[in-house]
């Protein structure tokens, strides 16, 4: 059977080639100035962070936590706004479709190309992790692809509102609504067991927290507790996000 | 008689309380150009997005090359080739490239799609811009890039909407002479157009919908001989009303007026015109029935409220 969706994953990557450096900068750069920021420069008031039995330094911390975060950036305004300027504006999608590609495949290589953006993202930020000798850990070979698990989590997520945005405003909604709040709630910054318990029940329905807690013990060369149960959640956003993209996209071009 | 490459049977369409295609049927043969004219919002983008399967009739059937269509829509598209009202030529890809990059998605080898870009872009008049990139072309020039990407498969089958709206009158020409190729080599067309002139020079067959009913079919010159008196004389210069209701209406056989300006369709256009310079200041144009009388003729002459 031929992938029908590959030749719009390669468009995308085609595309995103001629960008590569200012967009390698784009999505690197500002993650990395939360790093150096934070981590360094707050870091230096705070000390370390009580992780279990031990104190890690704040740095560590963090970049365990914000590698989360860059993955779920980098998935989410690729799905909306890239994948909007190409469905709606540029009518991208509409051409495509008149050749043998179904609605289907064409949002299947949409989201897997969010999740390759997040991935990639990723890959840099960690190489300058690796750099900067936050984490040696070996196993941040095994967070690598839980990061692009993370990304495809987002990427599903993100195509939801894609699916049912009027203009690009309609964006600030989910932004201010939930990623956000989802940034500063789910261990990125700060651990959670010092949040009231009401505020920690919501904090452990959030996807992101899930990754957290996956990703972070990895670089402090330990495996995640419950990793399962944390898995098993992002693959439930995942399945349940993709469902409603799928649904609401075939919506939107069925008139 | 072989099988249409295109077949409509009873398609119906509506949009909540609106029909917008009624009990639409017609068939295009192959080799057959088949144009579709009508008022904004008389059902052609509605009817063409249903043959693409982009949309679905609510009742009746469509089969193209024999292949039910939204069922066997994959293998249909295979063999189609279709340019849309609206350009969506990817703007970060050169000419080539978006010719190469289309092409994949027909699960064409690269090979054999870098073979065809050459002759394509030669028969779209785009050989110097082969690596230009879609915003520094002109209108025509992006239209014609659309033509190429949508042959990139060798269709049999075109479907085109409004393939020259926009377009100044060099580069109009220059897109029929290229659709009259096409035709030359074989292929079919279906195509949606607001241009009479382009309907009468292209279209084998003419098909006529208004508020998503048939409401005319044939051959342009059958059209017109059928429901049109040969000669029309324009009068303006005068009160219309006055000119309307003068002797010279005797000679006509149907009168119209629209603003200023008085429309007799005559098969006597000569005494017509002698009773017309009866009245001095009169301007008047004589001239054959053309596709534009035929058109107002079966639609009227009201602005639609989506025109």
């Amino acid at each position: 059977m031929r992938l029908r969706f590959w030749p719009v994953f390669l468009r995308n990557f085609l595309v995103w080639r001629k960008l590569f450096i200012p967009s390698l900068i784009a999505n690197i750069a500002e993650p990395l100035m939360w790093l150096v920021a934070f981590g360094y420069g707050l870091g230096a008031l705070v000390g370390g962070v009580q992780q279990g039995d031990e104190k890690v330094p704040y740095i560590l911390f963090l970049a365990s936590g914000s590698v989360c975060m860059s993955a779920m950036n980098a998935a989410t305004f690729e799905a909306l706004y890239s994948a909007f300027s190409r469905m709606h504006v540029q009518k991208t999608w509409d051409g495509i479709m008149n050749a043998p590609v179904r609605l289907d495949d064409v949002l299947l290589a949409e989201m897997l190309w969010a999740a390759f953006k997040a991935i990639f993202t990723v890959t840099a930020i960690l190489i300058v992790m690796l750099v900067l000798d936050i984490s040696h850990s070996w196993k941040l070979l095994v967070a690598w692809p839980i990061l692009l698990g993370v990304g495809i989590t987002f990427s599903c997520l993100a195509l939801i509102f894609n699916a049912l945005a009027k203009g690009y405003d309609f964006f600030t909604y989910y932004f201010t609504l939930f990623l956000t709040p989802m940034m500063f709630l789910s261990g990125v910054f700060f651990p959670l067991d010092t949040l009231p318990d009401m505020v920690k029940w919501v904090a452990w329905c959030l996807p992101l927290t899930h990754a957290v807690a996956l990703v972070r013990p990895l670089f402090m060369d330990a495996w995640p507790e419950q990793a399962w149960l944390h898995l098993g959640v992002l693959a439930l956003y995942a399945s349940v996000a993709w469902w409603f993209a799928l649904t609401l996209t075939r919506k939107r071009f069925k008139q | 008689m072989t099988e249409p490459q295109l077949r409509c049977s009873h398609l119906t369409k509506r949009f909540g309380n609106s029909t917008v295609v009624d009990d639409l049927s017609f068939e295009l043969q192959a080799g057959e150009c088949l144009g579709v004219i009508g008022p904004n919002g008389a059902g052609k983008t509605t009817t063409f997005r249903m043959c693409l399967g982009l949309s679905t009739a609510d009742s009746g059937s469509i089969s193209v090359f024999g292949m039910p269509m939204p069922e066997e829509t994959l293998a249909i598209k295979s063999r189609l080739g279709v340019v849309s009202q609206f350009d969506s030529l990817d703007p970060d890809f050169s000419c080539s490239e978006n010719l190469m990059v289309y092409g994949r998605y027909f699960g064409m080898a690269s090979a054999d799609i870098r073979a065809r870009i050459p002759s394509l872009l030669s028969f779209a008049a785009l050989t110097h811009k082969a690596d230009a990139k879609p915003g520094e072309l002109s209108g025509g020039m992006k239209r014609r890039l659309s033509l190429a990407r949508a042959l990139i498969n060798d269709p049999q089958l075109l479907l085109l909407d409004e393939p020259t709206t926009g377009l100044d009158p060099q580069a109009r020409h220059l897109m029929w002479e290229r659709l009259q190729q096409l035709l030359q080599q074989g292929k079919s067309i279906l195509l949606t157009t607001h241009f009479m002139d382009e309907a009468e020079r292209l279209c084998d067959r003419l098909l006529v919908l208004d508020h998503g009913r048939k409401i005319a079919e044939g051959k342009p010159r059958d059209l017109i001989n059928q429901h049109l008196e040969p000669d029309v004389v324009e009068v303006f210069g005068g009160n219309p009303q006055d000119i309307a209701g003068s002797a010279a209406r005797n000679h006509a056989k149907r009168v119209e007026v629209s603003g200023d300006t008085v429309f007799f369709y005559t098969d006597t256009a000569t005494p017509l015109l002698q009773a017309l310079g009866a009245t001095p200041g009169l301007r008047t144009l004589h001239r054959p029935a053309n596709l534009e009388d035929l058109f107002l003729k079966l639609t009227g002459r009201q602005i639609r409220e989506d025109g």
